[in-house]
């Protein structure tokens, strides 16, 4: 009986969608407010549908009721009840519920959020996310019903891939799918604000919790994807470059274009359409890479099952959804003007170039991910796109965008001097040349040419960052949340940067032949062989190796790699051992047995490489204190038909001189 | 021309593009692998039948056959079990078996009871091996040629109708029908 409650009570969702979208906009439209205020109950009604129907499945998942398709297809009696609860989202009618489920809870969140804002505007916000949970709730009704029964019932299910049975997996779709639909709420400011047909620095200020929130998710759920990648594929790196990968990447890419203009359109009342524009590209990305990863389209190493007839029903969805934003546009754009202006060198031109340089990127990485596509459709043959397109073309934005970074951050408003500060730049500049030498030539002492370059950057983006907190704690000034915030996110930029040079410049690869007891040297390590020993598993005998690990004479780890041999003598495979210190990956595989105790053996330290994962970490973590800031919450007191606040005095609240 | 319009022109550009890629993408049913039209991945696995015997890629290079990734404990798999047999006995294209996450013994009992289809069965204790052929569930199916490139893969327990629409029509002409040839190691 329950799966058929879960898909009734999905059924209601999308009536109940329907009635919240036909409300939210038609309502203030028509000027009738009771409608407008049938909006929240809708919303309200919307989440305890959607919230039946998901823990009908999962107790289906958890009951063992093979007589659910989707339960046998992906779960089995043997599975541990933890990832009985993640095979939910192990595929794609499941995930696709979890999408909605999370626009649910974003929308309740916004509900409540927008109930200090003018009625109205609110309504018309909560009317477009109805638009976008009205389309998801129908593509899975009409393709890709969860709940579909299995008759005769199997008798055990087919299990959840097995790739998929990891903790950081586990996680990993509902913080990026998180991510992924949190920026359908700019989506649907951008919308609200286009349907009202004005914009003003309030709306700025409303949307930019929202959007960093958002943000924040993206960034942690990149990051763990990328983690689990490395861990349990074991490919030896971090970013393919992987349509998949991608596909979340862009609107990551376009979604911090999006922190960043709002700053301006918030604090100077500039590039209102750009924002809205990046708004509605940041949703747009979004939704793509559903149809990317879902139609069939594009085959990536992740797509493990895909459906072109769903493909259809996505691509008409988008049609409808980026069409009608994007007509939208054309229709309200024209009508914002700006009144003021900037100089070249002032702050809003660094975050223009930054907005710039960021869509560029994206957009090379779009091309990129379709050029595969793109040659297909026109007939010129298959054509695959990797590293070596994408390593290069990306750097050429991203290297000017940190550049720019360390200045922009000390730029001023409107005007275009630097000033006294030109001084402080470049002492932080020389500083971090001589590091970024240091680092490049000292500590690991043999670098490419772009080594330098990055481990400058790197560390000129952390210092400048410090430059200016560290002046305001000197001179006991206030140090709001929104300054902390950036500067944490820009450090963990900077230290992205440095992690990335130093892993891509410094990886070492030894392959050594050693005999028992000897030792070879990398880097500040010392690999000590102490030979082998024979092992036995369940389909293979083979050799076990021990290798002593230490750092700078000081002992370190054991690592035993292991050499297996599937029952006859001439089939081996290698079990290569894997560690994590001073976050340097150690990996040791063994080779061949060289005879009278000697072995050939490879030894990797990638450097840094956690860091890459931390640094992202620490951006995100910016993010949610950037948007913890009390000028948020202030603003939402606005009272509805208050005047809108000048530009000059809406930026002098409390702890506003976040420059 | 109004500038506003330009992100719209783009935007239609994108979805013709994007509705021919799904007009050329496979028809409704088949399951995108990105190992098709790709080498099959090269494994070297334990026999099933024989202990003492390595089941390797580079042995079966050459000539076409189906690889069929299944296990005891799934129901699909005895469902098209009989399939299977007919197909054996058909002698149209020799059928590699892969065990997947299985008991040994248990897997043997039930092709002794049910009968055995396969030629040849890997053993793939711990799943590594189903990882790199990008299994999803048992029970799947790879039509993999002579130069030992995936052709084809099927999701699900095969019925004869999806072997007669399906495979036949995929395999070359003096294969099918010819007898499969038997390799004893």
């Amino acid at each position: 009986m329950l799966p058929e409650l879960g898909h009734f009570a999905l059924i209601l969702a999308l009536l109940l969608a329907g009635l919240q979208a036909f409300f939210g906009i038609v309502g203030p439209m028509v000027g009738r407010d009771r409608w407008t205020a049938a909006v929240t109950p809708a919303v309200a009604g919307q989440f305890v549908m959607i919230g039946t129907a998901i823990g009908c499945l999962i107790y289906s998942f958890v009951s063992d009721d093979f007589s659910v398709l989707y339960v046998a297809e992906n779960s089995n009696s043997a599975l541990p009840v933890f990832y009985r609860v993640t095979a939910l989202w192990g595929a794609h009618e499941g995930s696709l519920l979890l999408w909605i489920f999370l626009l649910s809870c974003w929308t309740v969140a916004v509900s409540i959020g927008v109930s200090r804002l003018p009625q109205r505007f609110g309504a018309r916000v909560l009317g477009v996310l109805g638009v976008v949970s009205f389309g998801f709730l129908l593509f899975t009704l009409a393709t890709s019903n969860p709940f579909t029964r299995l008759d005769p019932p199997a008798p055990d299910g087919r299990d959840l891939n097995p790739i998929l049975q990891d903790p950081a997996l586990a996680i990993h779709p509902p913080i990026l799918y998180t991510g992924y639909v949190g920026f359908a709420v700019a989506f649907a400011f951008a919308c609200a604000a286009m349907l009202e047909g004005r914009l003003d620095q309030q709306w700025a200020r409303w949307t930019r919790p929202w959007t960093t929130a958002a943000w924040a998710f993206l960034s942690c759920g990149i990051a763990l994807g990328s983690w689990w990648a490395y861990y349990e594929l074991g490919w030896g790196g971090y970013w393919f470059w992987d349509p998949v990968e991608n596909a979340s990447f862009m609107p990551w890419l376009v979604g911090t274009a999006l922190i960043h203009s709002l700053a301006v359109t918030d604090k100077r009342g500039l590039f209102k359409s750009w924002t809205l524009l990046l708004a509605v590209l940041a949703f747009s990305l979004s939704l793509l890479g559903t149809f990317l990863v879902r139609s069939g389209v594009l085959v990536s190493v992740h797509s493990f099952a895909a459906d072109p007839t769903r493909g259809i029903f996505i691509l008409v969805f988008l049609v409808v959804m980026i069409g009608g934003a994007l007509s939208l546009y054309a229709w309200r754009a024209p009508l914002l003007k700006s009144q003021a202006g900037f100089e070249l060198g002032a702050r809003e031109s660094f975050l223009l170039f930054n907005n710039i340089l960021l869509v560029i990127a994206a957009a090379t990485v779009f091309a990129g991910t379709l050029a595969p596509l793109i040659s297909d459709t026109l007939g010129l043959g298959t054509l695959s796109v990797g590293a070596p397109y994408f390593n290069p073309t990306f750097m050429l934005s991203m290297l000017p965008l940190c550049a720019l970074l360390g200045m922009g951050v000390h730029a001023n408003w409107k005007r275009g001097k630097l000033g006294d500060k030109t001084r402080m730049l470049l002492t932080t500049l020389a500083i971090a040349a001589a590091l970024g030498c240091i680092v490049s030539f000292v500590i690991y002492s043999h670098g490419k040419i772009l080594t330098p370059v990055g481990a400058t950057l790197g560390i000129w983006i952390i210092l400048t960052s410090l430059v200016d907190p560290i002046e305001r704690v000197r001179r006991k000034l206030s140090l709001p949340r929104a300054v902390v915030g950036m500067t944490v996110a820009h450090i963990g930029l900077g230290l992205f940067v440095l992690a990335l040079t130093t892993v891509e410049s410094f990886t070492v690869e030894h392959d050594v032949s050693l005999a028992n007891g000897a030792a070879t040297a990398v880097g500040p390590y010392e690999f000590r062989f102490e030979g082998v020993k024979p092992i036995e598993g369940p389909n293979y005998e083979g050799v076990g190796g021990t290798i002593r690990v230490t750092r700078n004479g000081m002992p370190l780890t054991v690592l035993y790699p292991q050499k297996r041999q599937y029952y006859v003598q001439r089939q081996v495979t290698t079990e290569a051992a894997i560690e994590m210190h001073y976050g340097s990956n150690l990996l040791v595989a063994l080779g061949e047995d060289l005879g009278a105790g000697k072995w050939s053996i490879r030894i990797q330290v990638r450097p840094l490489v956690n860091l890459v994962w931390l640094a992202a970490f620490i951006m995100a973590v910016g993010g949610g204190i950037a948007l913890s800031d009390r000028r948020y919450r202030m603003a939402r007191t606005a009272e509805e038909g208050a005047p809108v606040v000048p530009a000059a005095t809406a930026s002098v609240t409390a702890g506003e001189q976040a420059r | 021309m109004n500038r506003f319009l330009i992100p719209l022109g783009v935007f239609g550009l994108l979805v013709i593009v994007l509705a021919v890629g799904i007009k050329r993408s496979p028809e409704k049913g088949i399951i995108v692998s990105p190992l098709l039209g790709k080498p099959a991945p090269e494994f070297a696995l334990p026999s099933l039948t024989d202990p003492a015997h390595v089941v390797k890629s580079s042995d079966l290079r050459g000539r076409w056959y189906v690889f069929n990734v299944w296990g005891t404990w799934c129901g699909g798999c005895r469902a098209e079990h009989n399939t299977l047999m007919e197909i054996r006995q058909s002698g149209a294209v020799p059928i590699i078996g892969m065990d997947w996450r299985d008991s040994e013994s248990e897997a043997l009992s039930m092709l002794q009871q049910m009968g055995n289809p396969y030629e040849t069965i890997a053993v793939d204790k711990d799943g590594r091996e189903a990882v790199d052929w990008g299994v999803y569930g048992a029970p799947e199916t790879f039509l993999v040629n002579d130069k030992g490139v995936v052709v084809y893969k099927y999701v699900g327990p095969i019925t004869p109708d999806a072997w007669q629409k399906e495979f036949l029509p995929r395999l070359p002409q003096r294969q099918a029908g010819a007898p499969a040839q038997p390799s004893k190691s």
